[in-house]
């Protein structure tokens, strides 16, 4: 009792390798094949299924768990990415609780819905594991396209226009493609390289070239891909974050949550990253949920998540949050940071007002306050397009509340160009959503392409 | 690239997986549906003469259950088709000019009168069907008229059906085998004697589903009283199997076209029957039980399996079973196996002690050492595979073959050669030594 402890206590090396190993291991390990086939058999083979439809790709659920069940896992891989490329990577990552494993009849039955998300990762998985490149290029169209962001949006539609026959070429400023799937996602969820392998699946079939280190409005401009390609596809991501704008915010010990998760996806070594004693999170996403898992899986004490809403109006969903809550996060409701509380010029604790709803649901004080000690503290309450990077001589496409305006093809204000995923006005900040985006945006360029064509 | 089209007697289909003549190939709204949704083909279910005959208002159909309420078993009261025949071949008329490249057969029965038969041929030969089925095989209702499987458990009606239809029509005559027969080669050697094309088999066999305890009547009952219906789907597959092998491989029928029916679920099953001599393969209740939709892992199933195997065309898997199909007599006496428990994968149920503790030969353990613990005992193990079919765990129990040594149980060295009962001492019919 009363020891002094150093301040801010923020240390690296925390845990025992094997603490590490054992904390950052797959989150839910796969389905091995006795499992998965009994898991298939539990399948209704629904008409017009429920699942299907909530999925944003529209895998055919049913089909390919069918063809798991009759043992066919790499026909089945073949049917869920004939639907959504990365359906390796969504298999890893959706959020089934809310999309196809929510309406699972099984539900209405007993309660248990069939473990799609399993099933859709153990037959690509299985598919992977062979290495047989499914896809094959229609002849060569002589048209090209300029994808510009490699994350999930513009690898779909890299791959579906590269299917097509068109020359592709991904710009990403990262050194590395794959987006936030390589940059973002918990690191538990995509273990041993799976971005990276799901990328080299996705570029095998061939006719995308890769251009890493470039960035839209640094060193290529939207003008010169249009003068260069007949089409260009913006899946730019966010490339901002907001802040809190309370006092303190640029104390020692702030951090954006994403850029910290960037640098531990691509750590080398977990032992290496420093992570605070006492955490202390402010947001209600996914991104919110993990930070401070892996804060605490990389041996935080006490690990805080602050919402200044109600457990039912957080964005990451009740299972996530219970995934946080098992790991030993800590969440607390109705709270709004104040300002950070410091200690020569680093964190020491962080001080919040209660809050309450009034009855046209605004946030509103209620009145009273309290602060929590912390070495660190994270902001995760969202990103926001930059759309900076969109300026230059040339034309820019028309924004509507910040991110680029689309229309039902993904076609922007711009004739020739087209965009997805978080860059535009609905992007729902979903890997599988993104994708969906970037196939109905291929669709439509490969259209345009080929009417160029004719006319030509 | 793999071709998965067929010739099968001179009728073409993009893939071998045709409905069965049953109620989904009643109509044609329902074939075409199957036909959008990838059938190869239809056979056209059974046309009868006019006036149609009439179906019973009650239920028609009854199910077998297995775990989670899956249909292992099917059973039905349903006849031939209730519709006008003038209605059908309409209907198959358009049906086939709309789907040149779908296999259009029409399933027949009328009484074993030749003119009937006559009559109903020239009018189904021209809606341009690509064939026709005769059914000798339902075993209910209409075999109390003298028609279905009570032609089918004659040979010589069926020998003098399938003749009258080869004299009188120009298109392949198939003839559908009913399975209610002591030995299916005979109606099978009767239907090539008659000259016709193919067979097709199996139909249905004669069952009751189950019977209601509280009104004592069988399933389904029509008003307190029930009646045998047909049975199908995944439970009379392994019957169908056989019958298939066994014409498959008699001297007097080799070569004689198959359809293979019963029980198919998914490209696998339509596999073994094809493996087993079938050129086609029908399928009723699955789709009856799931949608149409099957037809889509069949269709890939099959070309995924085809290239994993290195099976470029249908005519290398046909048959390709087919010499390893024996009699008892032939299979080998020395072949000698253990059963071997994968102790990383058992979940300790303990359900292969007790199979083979009470039923079989004492050869697992129940405990080792005082734990739980299942092990083989080969000095007891005859290699039934009792166990392997009991462990609820797929690839945990398999048996092993010895190739050397001394069986345990037999105190007999290994023989590697081949000898089977023909040749054995205990035999008192042996073959004299050469």
């Amino acid at each position: 009792m009363g020891e002094e402890r150093k301040r801010p206590d923020i240390a690296a090396g925390r845990l025992s390798a094997e603490a590490y190993a054992a904390n950052f291991a797959d989150l839910h390990p796969p389905l091995n094949r006795h499992q998965a086939l009994v898991e298939a058999e539990r399948c209704y083979f629904c008409h017009d299924a429920p699942c299907m439809t909530a999925c944003p790709t529209s895998i055919d659920i049913p089909m390919f768990i069918r063809q798991i069940a009759s043992g066919n896992p790499d026909g089945s891989a073949a049917t869920i990415l004939k639907q959504n490329i990365m359906g390796g990577m969504c298999a890893r990552v959706c959020p089934t609780e809310t999309l196809c494993e929510e309406v699972c009849v099984r539900n209405t039955a007993e309660d248990l819905p069939v473990r799609i998300g399993l099933l859709q990762r153990y037959a690509t998985d299985h598919l992977f594991a062979g290495g047989e490149q499914i896809f094959s290029r229609a002849e060569p169209s002589g048209r090209s396209v300029a994808v510009v962001g490699g994350g999930p949006a513009g690898l779909a539609c890299a791959h579906a226009l590269a299917v097509a026959g068109h020359a592709v070429t991904v710009f990403d400023s990262n050194p590395k493609l794959g987006g936030l799937n390589e940059y973002g996602i918990a690191a538990y969820k995509t273990i041993e390289g799976f971005a990276q392998r799901e990328v080299d699946y996705i570029l095998g079939v061939g006719g995308i070239t890769v251009e890493c280190g470039k960035e839209l409005g640094l060193n290529i401009s939207l003008a010169e891909l249009r003068d260069g390609f007949d089409a260009v596809f913006l899946g730019l991501g966010m490339g901002g974050t907001n802040d809190l704008g309370i006092e303190g915010e640029e104390l020692e010990g702030v951090h954006d949550a994403v850029d910290y998760i960037a640098e531990l996806r691509q750590a080398e070594d977990l032992a290496s990253l420093p992570v605070g004693r006492r955490v202390v999170v402010i947001g209600g996403g996914m991104t919110a949920i993990d930070i401070a898992v892996q804060s605490k899986r990389l041996g935080a004490e006490d690990v805080t998540i602050v919402y200044r809403r109600g457990q039912e109006a957080m964005k990451a969903s009740r299972y996530e949050q219970e995934v946080a809550q098992t790991s030993g996060v800590k969440i607390k409701h109705w709270a709004a940071p104040l300002r950070v509380l410091g200690d020569c010029g680093a964190v020491a604790g962080i001080e919040f007002a209660y809050t309450e709803s009034d009855d046209e649901g605004h946030l509103k004080p209620r009145g009273d306050r309290f602060a929590l000690e912390a070495d660190v503290v994270f902001k995760a309450i969202g990103q926001t397009f930059l759309p900076d990077c969109l300026n230059g001589s040339g034309a820019m496409p028309a924004l509507e509340a910040g991110r680029i305006a689309v229309d039902e093809s993904r076609r922007s204000s711009l004739p020739d160009v087209w965009a997805g995923g978080d860059c535009v006005v609905g992007g729902q900040d979903l890997t599988v959503a993104a994708v969906e985006d970037g196939k109905i945006a291929a669709r439509a360029i490969d259209a345009y392409l080929r009417a160029k064509a004719v006319a030509a | 690239m793999v071709d998965i089209s067929s010739d099968f007697v001179g009728i073409k289909s993009p893939n071998p997986f045709w409905l069965a003549s049953a109620p989904p190939t009643d109509k044609e709204y329902n074939v075409v549906r199957a036909f959008r949704a990838g059938w190869g083909g239809v056979v056209w279910k059974t046309l009868g003469e006019d006036p149609p005959i009439v179906n019973v208002n009650g239920p028609r159909y009854g199910a077998l259950h297995g775990a989670d309420r899956r249909l292992l078993g099917f059973n039905n009261v349903e006849l031939i088709t209730d519709r006008p025949l003038d209605v059908n071949l309409r209907e198959i008329k358009q049906v086939k000019r709309d789907w040149p490249d779908r296999a259009v057969v029409v399933s027949l029965m009328v009484p074993c009168e030749e003119a009937a038969w006559q009559k109903i041929l020239a009018r189904v030969e021209e809606t341009g069907a690509d064939g026709i089925e005769l059914n000798f095989g339902c075993p209910h209702g209409m075999s109390e008229r003298g028609m279905g499987s009570a032609v089918g458990q004659v040979p010589e009606y069926v020998e003098m059906v399938a003749r009258w239809c080869k004299q009188n029509t120009r298109m392949p005559v198939l003839v559908k085998l009913t399975p209610n027969i002591t030995d299916v080669r005979h109606p099978a050697r009767a239907a090539k004697a008659g000259g016709a094309d193919g067979v097709s088999l199996i139909n249905t066999i004669n069952s009751i589903i189950g019977v209601n305890l509280d009104a004592m009547t069988p399933e389904p009952a029509t008003d307190g009283r029930g009646t045998h219906g047909g049975y199908c789907g995944p439970a009379v597959r392994p019957i169908a199997l056989n019958m298939v092998a066994e014409i498959a491989r008699d001297p007097e029928t080799q070569g004689l076209p198959i359809s293979g029916i019963g029980g198919i679920e998914t490209w696998r099953h339509g596999v073994e029957f094809m493996a087993l001599g079938a050129g086609t393969v029908q399928v009723c209740t699955a789709a009856m039980a799931y949608g149409f939709r099957i037809v889509e892992d069949m269709v890939e199933g099959l070309k995924t399996w085809m290239t994993a195997k290195g099976y470029s065309r249908l005519d290398e898997v046909v048959g390709a079973a087919v010499p390893n199909v024996t009699d008892w007599q032939f299979l080998n006496l020395n072949y000698v196996v253990k059963a071997r428990i994968d102790q990383d994968l058992c979940i300790k149920c303990g359900r292969c002690h007790i199979a083979c503790e009470d039923t079989s030969h004492q050869a697992i353990t129940a405990t080792v050492n005082g734990e739980r613990r299942y092990e083989v005992i080969d000095e007891e193990c005859v290699g039934c595979n009792l166990c392997v079919s009991v462990c609820p765990v797929e690839s945990c129990i398999t048996l092993e073959r010895m190739t050397e040594g001394v069986d345990p149980r037999t105190g007999q060295e290994i023989d590697p050669d081949y000898a089977n009962w023909t040749t054995h001492p205990n035999n008192p019919n042996r073959a004299a030594a050469e």
